[in-house]
């Protein structure tokens, strides 16, 4: 059993069918990539992962509990933390203050009104959130305006923002698409660093091969919409079928 | 101090001193001088100053750090005025009751129109807002003549019930007051050419405005403001993040809507009538006016904004062509009926138009308001120390900038 089962997922835009019976089981403790050529149903699959969507049929269960239904928020108070494709963070706030807010959200759940409490007297927050800006090279940076850091800082930035929440699953969507090669390393070795570090579930769309085959310990490979194989990395490469999805495109 | 930080702390003792040392402050002219009607220091204007000063802190809670503007908030001042009334009417000419049934009021009317209106954001948000004000203004104006007294406003009357005050009817109506004493009351001073007048009513709102900025630092500063500035930042990420919005922003809105009431209230404290012109959307429009130009997200700027408009309604639309003539009277004739003629457009009547270039010049220049404009002086003034200093100042300031 998988800390994430999605069991005969289907979900349809008019005419199109976007996922088709999908099935998929992730372990934990593992880096699960989900790959597949453009409109293979990547994002369709991670939306309904975290809530956005809500597929026509199905079942999504984590840790036991389904997901289907419940909104953004709740997904994540239940322990799955997201990664965009473009980093969303809070931008007006400072780093520190960034990282902050999911540790009140951790700590106090979807809503509390302490309206009269001090940040400044946060002591445990303001420590979990400098000690994380510490495992992520950033604690230099914790009183500068998120807005104005660089891409990759910002990429950095938003993991610290996931991971200080220590979530269960963390689902990655692209985390390097548009990325110089350098800072495409610097997340690989950021995330294997994470993996190294704490016991963590990670769930990554990529299209970027070079970052499947550093990270994944599982691959399910995904084609209009259905699974077309899931295998061990050494399994997929170089597997005709997967040389089909990508038409000889990618060099796999 | 108090809970708040070094630096909050001296803001607020700042603008405590400030506030309480209005009736000098704002009176820096000789009675008679002919640039005392640029005074403002009379209790029944800094009334309105502090007033408006807490309609527009309330106001900056929600649009200064969740961003969601709200064009309806005179319903909730007007709401105020009319519940202040009413108690004065049923139960006591104490202002206490009063200021706590307008709260409550203003509270529960912001809860149901905070409910409606947080469904949509931006632009749509504003329209609910607008449109629940303009109902609530008709409603008023015509339709619940029995509550409101519709187009007269609703009044004392020497038969009201006032079951605490009871005893006799009065002959004369009765007056607001505060455990005896009486709202209108004013205490003069002459110094020498100047003339200083202390009102009861100025130093009641100026200890209520003091109460209510002191809570609206505490929220700037507590983990809730720091969530409703998320709010305003990036609402995707807050999902994400395991926040629901929604209860933050409404409790924003809430509490706001909170303060108009009080304002509301206070409004009706210092003089006992409510019309329903208070409610009218032009009302709402002026408290976003002062938030921008003071600086919305800013703790001081709201309340200098308001500072900044009721000045210009009261003092520039008195001045009339005969002031103009009276100082231009050294010039030639031709060049002072010219100067009035350029200038007459501006002032009288027409002080909203040099307030709206005021407005224009600040949103395109300065767009974080008078508070903004104050920091880059500030600045100026640091560098030119730097330079001066040379590199002994300018080692210090970079010391200093990583503590801010």
């Amino acid at each position: 059993m998988g800390i994430l089962e999605v069991k005969g997922v289907n979900k349809r835009f008019g005419g199109l069918q976007a996922l088709g019976d999908v099935n998929l089981s992730v372990a934990e403790h593992t880096v699960h990539a989900i790959i597949g050529p453009n409109g293979a149903g990547k994002s369709t699959l991670l939306n309904v992962l975290v809530g956005k969507l809500i597929p026509d049929s199905g079942s999504v269960m984590f840790d036991g509990k389904s997901v289907l239904g419940r909104k953004p928020h709740e997904i994540n108070q239940m322990g799955i933390s997201r990664v965009f494709q473009t980093p969303e963070i809070f931008a007006d706030l400072t780093v520190l203050e960034n990282v902050m807010i999911p540790c009140f959200a951790r700590r106090d759940g979807a809503f509390r009104m302490h309206a009269f409490e001090s940040v400044a007297r946060e002591g445990d927050i303001l420590g979990q959130a400098e000690t994380m800006l510490a495992d992520v090279n950033m604690l230099d940076k914790a009183h500068a305006h998120a807005g104005s850091l660089s891409r990759g800082d910002k990429r950095r930035l938003e993991m610290a923002m996931c991971l200080v929440q220590e979530p269960k699953l963390l689902l990655l969507d692209e985390p390097t698409a548009g990325m110089a090669r350098a800072d495409t390393n610097n997340t690989i070795d950021l995330l294997k660093e994470i993996k190294d570090k704490r016991p963590i579930t990670m769930c990554i769309i990529e299209h970027d091969m070079h970052v499947v085959f550093s990270l994944a310990e599982r691959i399910t490979v995904l084609a209009q919409g259905t699974p077309l194989i899931e295998d061990t990395p050494d399994n997929i490469k170089g597997h005709p079928k997967v040389r089909e999805a990508y038409l000889g495109e990618a060099q796999v | 101090m108090l809970g708040l930080g070094k630096k909050d702390f001296t803001l607020f003792l700042a603008v405590a001193a400030i506030t309480l040392l209005a009736p000098f402050i704002l009176n820096p002219f000789p009675t008679g001088s002919g640039l005392a009607q640029f005074n403002a220091g009379y209790p029944d204007l800094m009334q309105r100053f502090v007033i408006y000063g807490i309609f527009a802190i309330g106001f900056n809670i929600l649009f200064g750090l969740t961003g969601y503007l709200s064009f309806g908030h005179a319903a909730f001042l007007g709401l105020g005025s009319y519940s202040a009334v009413w108690m004065f009417k049923l139960l006591s000419m104490n202002v206490i009751p009063a200021l706590i049934l307008s709260v409550i009021v203003a509270g529960l009317f912001a809860l149901v129109i905070g409910y409606i209106s947080l469904r949509r954001s931006g632009i749509y948000f504003s329209i609910l807002t607008l449109a629940f004000a303009q109902m609530a203004y008709a409603l008023a104006y015509s339709v619940l003549t029995p509550l409101t007294n519709g187009e007269t406003g609703l009044q004392l009357t020497l038969d009201d019930p006032r079951v605490l005050d009871g005893g006799g009817r009065p002959t004369s109506l009765p007056v607001t007051e505060l455990f005896g004493m009486e709202m209108r009351d004013t205490a003069s001073l002459g110094l020498g050419a100047w003339d200083f007048t202390f009102g009861v009513g100025f130093y009641f709102c100026a200890v209520v405005m003091l109460i209510s900025f002191y809570l609206a630092i505490r929220i700037f500063r507590s983990p809730f403001g720091m969530m409703l500035r998320a709010v305003k930042s990036n609402q995707q990420r807050m999902n994400y993040t395991g926040l629901n919005t929604r209860p933050y922003t409404l409790a924003a809105f809430v509490i706001s809507g909170m303060y108009a009431g009080l304002a509301g209230g206070l409004l009706a404290c210092m003089d006992p009538l409510a019309g329903a012109e208070r409610m009218q959307w032009t009302a709402s429009g002026e408290v976003v006016l002062m938030t921008i130009l003071g600086g919305a997200g800013t703790l001081i700027g709201p309340i200098l904004g308001a500072g900044m408009i009721k000045y210009f309604e009261n003092i520039f639309s008195k001045i009339n062509d005969a002031v103009l003539h009276q100082w231009f009277a050294a010039l030639p004739d031709g060049l002072e009926d010219f100067l009035v003629t350029i200038i007459h457009p501006f002032i009288g009547k027409g002080w909203h138009l040099t307030l709206g270039l005021m407005f224009m010049a600040v949103v395109i220049f300065l767009p974080g308001g008078l508070v903004e404009g104050g920091q880059r002086v500030g600045r100026l003034f640091r560098r030119r120390d730097r330079k001066a200093g040379g590199a002994e100042a300018q080692a210090a300031e970079q010391r200093r900038t990583p503590a801010e």
